[in-house]
């Protein structure tokens, strides 16, 4: 029997209600987003989903558009296609990129540098996470950038493989967008990979060593089996991070609204980053739809990235013991 | 037998491959960012505030820093608090529900997260672009972060020692307070570091709550007050034209990516202190 005393009532009253504030924090997240969202998604109707342009309309004309009771600038229309597939596309190069290098880097990391080494190496993983992303938007946009476009668009370019060949530009646009944000998934599944590596029990692997397995052999049917599992929840978590990435793409993305990209070199936009672009011209809508509008995109945003994550959870909650996956950065 | 060597040697060229493309990238960045910011690198940058696309980064560094502060306050006393309830008090059921909304938190957008503070807080509340709004959605972010390291750090703290407290007659909220939470402060301090690092980071929950001011210093007040800070400067002046614009945001960069340097290191003695604590207390 543990005793209780009326201070220890008290301080528990506290405490729970401190507990209770993340959930109330995310209730209340979602339901401004509704609320905000709501009117947009009765004057849009399927059209959201069906449409390709988005524009907020002419702020400077007196006439409104009227639809459903709901009023919008005139010229206002509002479809998201591009802008899903843009955000769905540029998410899914970065992880088919980041996650081969990742594990395979994760892999030599611990199971071939020598001890003496691997911490220092580590530095670069944590460093990587660290990086902000406005940061990576300044690095893609002077550096990055243009050094893809010079030394390696070109020679992809002249292969003339359909949408895979175009002008290249100064390096802004879709694939160097994807790059970037494969970058900023790098850190999260390999560090997941490092830790979970850790975890594989020695005896297992000294057991493969002295079956006569090469390393590679070793790391196939001993390592890899018992990992995979983590390997596919960090991905999944650190798809949510590319999906939800706002700043790096709006700065290296081109900006570019309203049309599918003709090549893997175009400009385009996704649904974070035309969320951030447009804001601030959505607030001088007096019709007060463009920024409700920009809440529906939002909301179709966070639906996909909590499906993403809670994919990405429920996997992990299938492992036991340590290497859970390391979340947003650092 | 030779194919099998053979077949390994090139699965660990591989492995070197991938792993230079990890370290590449990183050395690139920290390196053409301080080179695109070195001319303008000096005392200057800290005495001066910013004037357009010129002058130094005295008023974002200082709003930087404010922030900062308001976010240990803000999402350090909660979040520690939730973790010590999720760690000692919560049930099985209610723990299991408070940690899946923690967690379903952290995997918010931070555009999203953002886009309520601007039309909750500045708008509803008539707060304004302020430093409460700023912080309050920075908080929002970390706060799953604080709270689960804190957990986890309370967790690791060997069982033995509560039960040795708890055998002796001490209450308790005692024992949290008195034997737990002193054991578990340098895990504690390292997730709160992680918190930190992420706010130092971030610009899409800021750009429209926290607002900037040109050439001003953040002033102390929590309302109608706009607060400057670092990655603004980056985020607008990078898409700026002209040399000066470009190398202002570079040097804000640059010192984005020292304040950061320095909580890496710093949560790494944390860190490692924390792992000499639970070394020595389990027997």
């Amino acid at each position: 029997m543990i005793r209780t005393s009326g201070g220890d009532r008290s301080a528990k009253l506290v405490l729970s209600a401190a507990a209770m504030i993340p959930a109330a924090a995310l209730g209340f997240v979602v339901f401004e987003m509704v609320k905000e969202a709501y009117p947009a998604i009765v004057f849009n109707g399927a059209r959201f989903f069906t449409t390709k342009t988005f524009t907020i309309g002419n702020l400077y004309g007196t006439g409104v558009e009227v639809r459903h009771g709901y009023k919008a600038a005139q010229g206002a229309t509002f479809g998201i296609l591009p802008l899903v597939f843009g955000t769905l596309v540029s998410s899914l190069i970065a992880l088919v990129l980041a996650v081969p290098v990742s594990v395979l880097g994760a892999i030599l990391l611990v199971e071939r540098i020598p001890r003496r080494l691997q911490a220092p190496l580590g530095v670069f993983l944590e460093l990587l996470a660290g990086v902000p992303s406005v940061v990576f938007g300044l690095w893609g946009v002077y550096t990055f950038g243009p050094f893809v476009a010079r030394d390696l668009y070109r020679y992809i370019s002249d292969l003339h493989i359909p949408w895979l060949t175009g002008a290249v530009g100064s390096g802004q646009g879709l694939l160097t967008s994807s790059l970037v944000l494969a970058i900023m998934v790098v850190p999260i599944v390999a560090a997941t990979t490092r830790e979970l590596i850790h975890s594989v029990p020695v005896l297992t692997k000294e057991g493969a060593t002295a079956l006569g397995l090469t390393p590679l052999e070793s790391v196939r049917v001993v390592t890899i089996p018992f990992i995979r599992t983590g390997i596919i929840a960090a991905a999944l978590l650190g798809w949510g991070r590319a999906l939800g990435e706002t700043i790096a793409v709006l700065l290296i993305s081109g900006n570019f609204l309203n049309a599918y990209p003709k090549s893997i070199f175009s400009s385009f936009s996704t649904m974070a980053s035309t969320i951030a672009a447009l804001l601030d011209g959505a607030l001088t809508d007096a019709t007060g739809m463009a920024v409700h509008a920009l809440a529906e995109l939002g909301l179709v945003l966070l639906v996909i990235t909590l499906l993403t994550n809670l994919a990405g959870r429920l996997v992990a909650r299938r492992l036991r013991g340590p290497g859970l996956p390391v979340g947003r950065g650092v | 037998m030779r194919a099998r060597r053979l077949r390994d040697r090139c699965f660990w060229g591989l492995g070197a491959l991938a792993l230079m493309l990890i370290v590449a990238p990183a050395l690139s960045v920290l390196i053409s960012v301080f080179h695109q910011a070195a001319p303008s690198l000096g005392w200057s940058l800290l005495t001066k505030a910013t004037n357009g696309a010129g002058g130094g980064l005295r008023n974002a560094m200082l709003g930087t820093l404010l922030l900062l502060l308001g976010v240990l306050v803000v999402a350090g006393t909660i979040g520690v608090a939730a973790g010590i309830y999720l760690a000692e008090m919560a049930g099985p059921r209610v723990g299991g529900v408070l940690r899946f909304f923690s967690e379903v938190l952290a995997g918010m957008p931070s555009i999203v997260i953002g886009y309520v503070g601007y039309v909750s807080l500045v708008v509803e509340f008539h707060w304004g672009y302020s430093l409460l709004a700023g912080v309050l959605a920075l908080s929002v972010l970390v706060l799953p972060y604080v709270v689960r390291t804190t957990e986890v750090a309370l967790r690791q703290v060997p069982t033995a020692l509560s039960e040795a407290s708890a055998a002796l007659g001490v209450s308790r909220g005692r024992t949290v307070a008195r034997i737990l939470l002193p054991t578990a402060i340098p895990g504690i301090a390292s997730g709160l570091i992680v918190a930190l690092a992420i706010s130092t980071g971030e610009t899409a929950p800021l750009l429209f709550t926290a607002g900037f001011l040109d050439g001003h210093n953040p002033s102390l007040s929590l309302f109608h007050h706009q607060v400057p800070y670092l990655t603004y400067v980056t985020f607008t002046d990078t898409s700026l034209p002209g040399r000066s614009a470009h190398q202002l945001a570079a040097a804000a960069g640059a010192m984005t990516l020292a304040i950061l340097v320095v909580l890496i290191v710093l949560g790494r003695i944390v860190a490692g202190r924390a792992r000499r604590q639970t070394d020595r207390m389990s027997l």
